[in-house]
């Protein structure tokens, strides 16, 4: 019996111990060391549901609810358990094909394997979904799921209040990861401003999956679930009636019409034509409608009340001559002999409607009849005032005060996308003109022209500034979020502020400016704004203006510009209306501003009022270049597309104009000679401006 | 203890069945926690034999009472009968190729009524008994070559009809029984051999062919250079040097991919890259392009592995408890009742848990290596290690495989693992150890 190999059990021992030596370190590793695992199994097993709060409502001054919530329902399918149905009469029922059926369903097995449920038709119309519920039970696997859609009552106050979309990954890495993929985000308007408001805190909902992916219960019972929270309300000065009836009088019209409370910088109405009803964004068409108005050249998505930019032309005459009065080159009492055209600079610009006749004897007489000359030389006067040694420093004492009228600095609306306007520094001037210019290179800055570009909604402000004597408040919409928190003043402070920028300017010449205000409503260019028993302050502007299309400089009509306050001694309404293209500022601008207050002060219309209504709301004045220009702008895109992908399909119908019958002899079916840009259409004035002085280099 | 049936229990090791029956109980419980789902009837799918834990328990209670028959055979039996066993099981072998059934992808399961035999499964008892039987003849002189092959081929011939039934993990078990072998006088230096070959193949899998090639030129290089005081004297070192280096190289170069190209399938090649941690080299992709082409359904083949690495990691130190272990109970790891049960203590109980098993398990061969080296009889000893080393290589292995430290072979943890077959090989290998032990005084021919 051969033993001398017992000693081999030891090795045989050792063996065994050294293989579980290595597995326990191996477990020692993944079980204690690496920490990794644990969160893996979490990630496998279980579901973090995301319970979405209820999105806060938006209010208007009298508690109406203007942005409100309500449930449309996705048509969810399960494929797996779609079994014997009859498919030719649902088909009938969502009114589509039975190879379309089937594709879909194809698509929501590639999408989700078939054990899981995938969206088969989304937004639901309520027709749909009345028939759909009539006889959900013929067919399993098919079910309703809610989703909460936002609703605009009024129709209105789209650009105010604006949408929300899917977060988009830039939303989401801003947001430091904090939406996902398919969340919903304020993208415009309040609903961008307020979205931390808005949105409340999302809950959260563990559940248990097995390895299908099929939910099977509630993690721990639920022990770390957490409770969503809506979003709060927010309460605005926005008078829906008012918003509505200037919506009515923006109809077909290109502009903007800003109405403000002047006590607090409440906006009452904001209105930007062309406009969109925000219920088209919603909804089943939403994406469609959203795609249509980004290709439209009239840009009904922009905001023209804070993001287009006009010269103000005459309406910027009250704040020259409060400008020119508080340096002290003029008095009240000043006055200038114009003769029909201002004739100081050599060549006789700007012309005046008047001539002789002490038209400008004193301040409130050169208001009420909006003397050019008269404004061009106090603005001489105030930029070369000799106290400042040189038209450069004089220049910038005068934007100085352009800015504390909230010209030419964002005012701090509480919308996203505001502009600043144009009121440029001297050196702008000094590069133009080789370093030399005089108050003569740009007098006409002193009848709001030249350069210049302002919001309807800084103009408007600018007149709460006048009206107040001095101070205003910032813009803003939202009076109060309901159940306010610290955060949430710290964010309205800012609207809470008086900003007593000018109450320097003696009580003299504010007097007298407002008085001449006044004179234009009397017996002025603004007449037409007269309301029984309210003394309206006002002020008519007309800009001319140019556009430059198929390499031709185009005169368009004026742009009629208007701003005005009212009652006169206690002001609690202060309205800039900005009419593209419309003529002169009594003819549209004048009616529009007066219905606005008549409707805010009185809360009725008189007859003259409502015929005008009628009259205004069903007059069309989009200018007629915009059809040109859509054409060129979608044939354009289309010619891009064709190089691009080799598709046909948009470019067909620009193709009639071309003689060959040959596909491939295409003699470039479209006339590409320039590339049209967007935002030309707000800054029309502006493109004119670089056309006179030389730059008119439009890429 | 005295008060026990004298004419069963007398010297009967009770530690070991304490063990066994710990064991047993343990994988009941992993079975539970990995097949109970929440609201199931317990007593009733007891009764009904519907669920896995209770169709295992009454494997068990079938265990328990082919254990007690064993108790009550005569030691005698097993001598007398091995080589007929041996040969029995070799003829059921055979049978699976005519008869076999196609589960699950394997060739090896007969179908008799409403029970499934493998018969590479319990063979390994045949080939236990057979192997000690011959290792146990007085005509037997183990130094010889001539008896060390004929011992190795008792023992392979099963693993290669294992091979020709696509049980490849099946097969690598008839490889433990060498340490039998060696415990009886195998030399040393096939063991070296083996680890070393063992190395090398690993190191192939680890590093591109040609650097390989050229890291075992500098090592016999440098060989020569450490010996070449002995080399001037001696120049059959050279050769002998040359000779490795060529072996090496060639086992490198030509044999290692031969392997992979031609006699492993392409999911068995997947396995053992994904074990490595790398990706399946394209040339052995190019020679099993078939397969990919006709396998459609191509799963990602470190699924299960990720997955029950995940299940193990998670339990972390204590554990996640008995039925919150969320990777076992939601299906996520394939396979958790049978060859990943592991899974579920990792998960369940943690690091202890595992470790404590372990520790049972280490307990067992030990014991098992005790028992064996107090027999009188070789033939008991012999049977002794083939147990030890039967039980010591699906321990390691399945548990190796769970933790990702080795590639995927689809044997069962003795005792713990769900199945019929497994549990009753398992229980008759050890109960026929004990009765051995039982006579250890006797002298078994």
């Amino acid at each position: 019996m051969p033993v001398f190999n017992q000693s081999r059990s030891r090795i045989i021992r050792l063996i065994f111990l050294i293989a579980f030596v290595v597995i326990i370190a191996q477990l020692f590793y993944l079980q204690v060391v690496e920490g990794k695992y644990r969160q893996l199994a979490m990630d496998n097993a279980v579901y973090p549901k995301i319970i979405y709060p209820e999105r806060g409502i938006i209010f208007d001054r009298k508690g109406k609810a203007i942005l409100n919530n309500t449930i449309i329902y996705d048509l969810m399918v399960t494929p797996a358990e779609v079994k014997g149905i009859d498919t030719l009469d649902f088909c009938r029922m969502l009114n589509m094909d039975t190879a379309d059926f089937k594709k879909k369903i194809l698509e929501a097995k590639l999408k989700n394997t078939a054990v899981r449920p995938s969206v088969f038709k989304g937004l639901l119309t309520a027709d749909l979904q009345a028939k759909f519920e009539e006889s959900s039970w013929k067919y399993p696997g098919f079910y309703l799921v809610e989703r909460p859609l936002r609703i605009y009552p009024f129709n209105a106050a789209a650009h105010i209040l604006g949408y929300i979309k899917e977060a988009d990954p830039r939303d989401i890495e801003r947001s430091g990861n904090y939406y996902r993929m398919g969340d919903y985000i304020g993208k415009s308007g309040l609903e961008a401003y307020y979205e931390k408001v808005l949105m409340g805190q999302r809950g959260v909902q563990y559940l248990i999956k097995d390895n299908k992916n099929r939910l099977v219960g509630n993690y721990e019972n639920g022990a770390f679930d957490t409770a969503a929270t809506a979003g709060r309300g927010l309460r605005t000065y926005i008078d829906i009636e008012l918003q509505q009836l200037a919506e009515k009088l923006m109809t077909n019209k290109v502009g903007a019409v800003v109405a403000l409370d002047p006590k607090t910088g409440g906006i009452l109405t904001m209105v930007s034509g062309p406009n969109f009803n925000p219920n088209d964004l919603t909804g089943p068409d939403g994406s469609k409608n959203f795609s249509r108005m980004t290709l439209d050249v009239t840009g009904p998505m922009l905001n023209r009340a804070i993001g287009g930019l006009y010269e103000p032309g005459s309406t910027f005459k009250p704040l020259g001559a409060l400008i020119a009065l508080n340096e002290g080159v003029i008095t009240p009492s000043y006055g200038f002999p114009c003769g029909g055209r201002y004739t100081l600079c050599g060549h006789g610009k700007p012309a005046c409607t008047h001539a002789g006749g002490g038209h400008a004897a004193n301040v409130r007489l050169s208001i009420a009849n909006s003397c050019n000359s008269y404004y061009a030389h106090i603005y001489r006067l105030t930029v070369d005032n000799p106290k400042y040694g040189g038209v450069r420093k004089g220049y910038e004492v005068w934007r100085h005060y352009l800015n504390e009228f909230g010209l030419g600095v964002r005012l701090g609306v509480d919308l996203p996308g505001e502009s600043t306007g144009r009121v440029y520094d001297g050196s702008v001037y000094d590069k133009e003109n080789n370093g030399h210019w005089t108050s003569c290179t740009n007098l006409t800055l002193g009848i709001g022209q030249d350069k210049m570009g302002t919001t309807a909604l800084q103009m408007a402000n600018a007149m709460c500034i006048v009206a107040n004597k001095g101070y205003y408040y910032t813009p803003h919409f939202v009076e109060k979020i309901d159940g306010e928190s610290e955060a949430d003043t710290a964010l309205m402070n800012k609207f809470r502020l008086k900003h007593e920028v000018l109450t320097r300017i003696p009580d003299t010449a504010y007097r007298a400016v407002i008085e001449g205000m006044h004179d234009v409503v009397k017996f002025g260019t603004a007449r037409i704004a007269q309301i029984p028993n309210i003394d309206v302050c006002a002020k008519t502007g007309t800009a001319e203006n140019y556009t430059i299309l198929d390499g031709q400089r185009i005169k368009l009509p004026n742009n009629s510009m208007f701003v005005c306050f009212a009652p006169k001694d206690n002001p609690r309404i202060a309205v800039a209306v900005f009419v593209q293209n419309a003529g002169y500022g009594a003819t549209w601008g004048g009616p529009i501003a007066r219905i606005m207050i008549e409707k805010y002060l009185n809360d009725t219309l008189m007859k003259k009022s409502q015929t005008d209504v009628d009259r205004i709301s069903k007059a069309n004045l989009m200018p007629a270049y915009f059809k040109r220009l859509q054409y060129k702008t979608d044939s354009a895109r289309a010619y891009k597309w064709y190089n691009d992908y080799k598709d046909s399909t948009l470019i067909k119908k620009f193709l009639r104009f071309t003689t060959s019958s040959k596909p491939g002899d295409k003699k470039k079916p479209v006339p590409v000679k320039e590339k049209v840009r967007r935002e030309v259409l707000a800054l029309l004035p502006d493109e004119k401006q670089f056309y006179k002085s030389g730059e008119n280099k439009l890429s | 203890m005295n008060d026990r049936n004298p004419a069963i229990s007398k010297g009967i090791d009770w530690s070991i069945v304490w063990i066994y029956l710990a064991l047993v109980a343990i994988g009941l419980t992993a079975i539970f926690a990995a097949t109970y789902k929440e609201g199931d009837p317990f007593f009733q799918s007891f009764l009904r034999f519907k669920t896995d834990y209770s169709k295992q328990f009454y494997f068990f209670v079938i265990s328990l009472l082919l254990a007690l028959f064993l108790l009550l055979t005569d030691s005698k039996f097993f001598t007398a009968t091995a080589n007929l066993l041996y040969a029995f099981g070799i003829f059921t072998l055979l049978l699976v190729f005519p008869f076999h059934d196609d589960i699950k992808g394997t060739k090896s399961i007969i179908r008799l009524g409403a029970f499934n035999f493998q018969p590479a499964e319990f063979c390994k008892i045949f080939v236990c008994l057979a192997l000690a039987k011959y290792l146990s003849r007085p005509e037997t002189d183990f130094s010889k070559t001539r008896s060390q092959l004929i011992a190795a081929g008792i023992a392979l011939f099963p693993a290669v009809l294992a091979i020709m039934q696509s049980e490849t993990g099946l097969a690598l078990v008839y490889f433990s029984f060498f340490i039998v072998m060696y415990r009886e006088g195998l030399p040393s230096g096939i063991l070296v051999i083996g680890f070393s070959v063992a190395a090398l193949i690993v190191a192939t899998l680890i590093f591109e062919k040609f650097t390989l090639a050229v890291i075992l030129t500098v090592i016999a290089a440098l060989a020569l250079y450490s010996m070449r005081r002995q080399l001037k004297r001696n120049r059959s070192i050279f050769l002998r040097v040359a000779f490795l280096w060529a072996i090496c190289v060639g086992i490198q170069l030509y044999a290692v991919p031969f392997v992979f190209k031609h006699v492993l399938k392409l999911y068995q090649v997947e396995r053992i890259y994904s074990t490595v941690g790398k990706e399946v080299p394209s040339e052995y992709m190019a020679a099993h392009q078939k397969e990919t082409t006709t396998e459609v359904k191509k799963k990602d083949t470190d699924y299960n592995v990720r997955q029950s690495k995940i299940a193990i990691g998670s339990g972390q130190l204590f554990g996640k408890g008995l039925l919150k272990a969320t990777q076992t109970r939601y299906d996520f790891v394939p396979e958790q009742r049978t060859d990943f049960i592991f899974c579920t203590i990792g998960e369940g109980f943690g690091f202890t848990g595992s470790f404590i098993l372990l520790a049972i398990y280490l307990l067992l061969l030990f014991r098992i290596v005790t028992i064996a080296e107090r027999q009188r009889s070789v033939f008991s000893r012999c049977y002794a290690y083939g147990v030890a080393a039967v039980f010591f290589f699906h321990i390691a292995i399945n548990i190796a495989m769970t933790v990702g430290l080795a590639p995927v072979i689809g044997i069962p943890l003795p005792f713990i693992s769900y199945g019929g077959t497994s549990l009753l090989t398992f229980t008759i290998l050890l109960f026929i150890l004990i009765r051995l032990d039982a006579d250890r005084q006797m002298v078994l021919r």
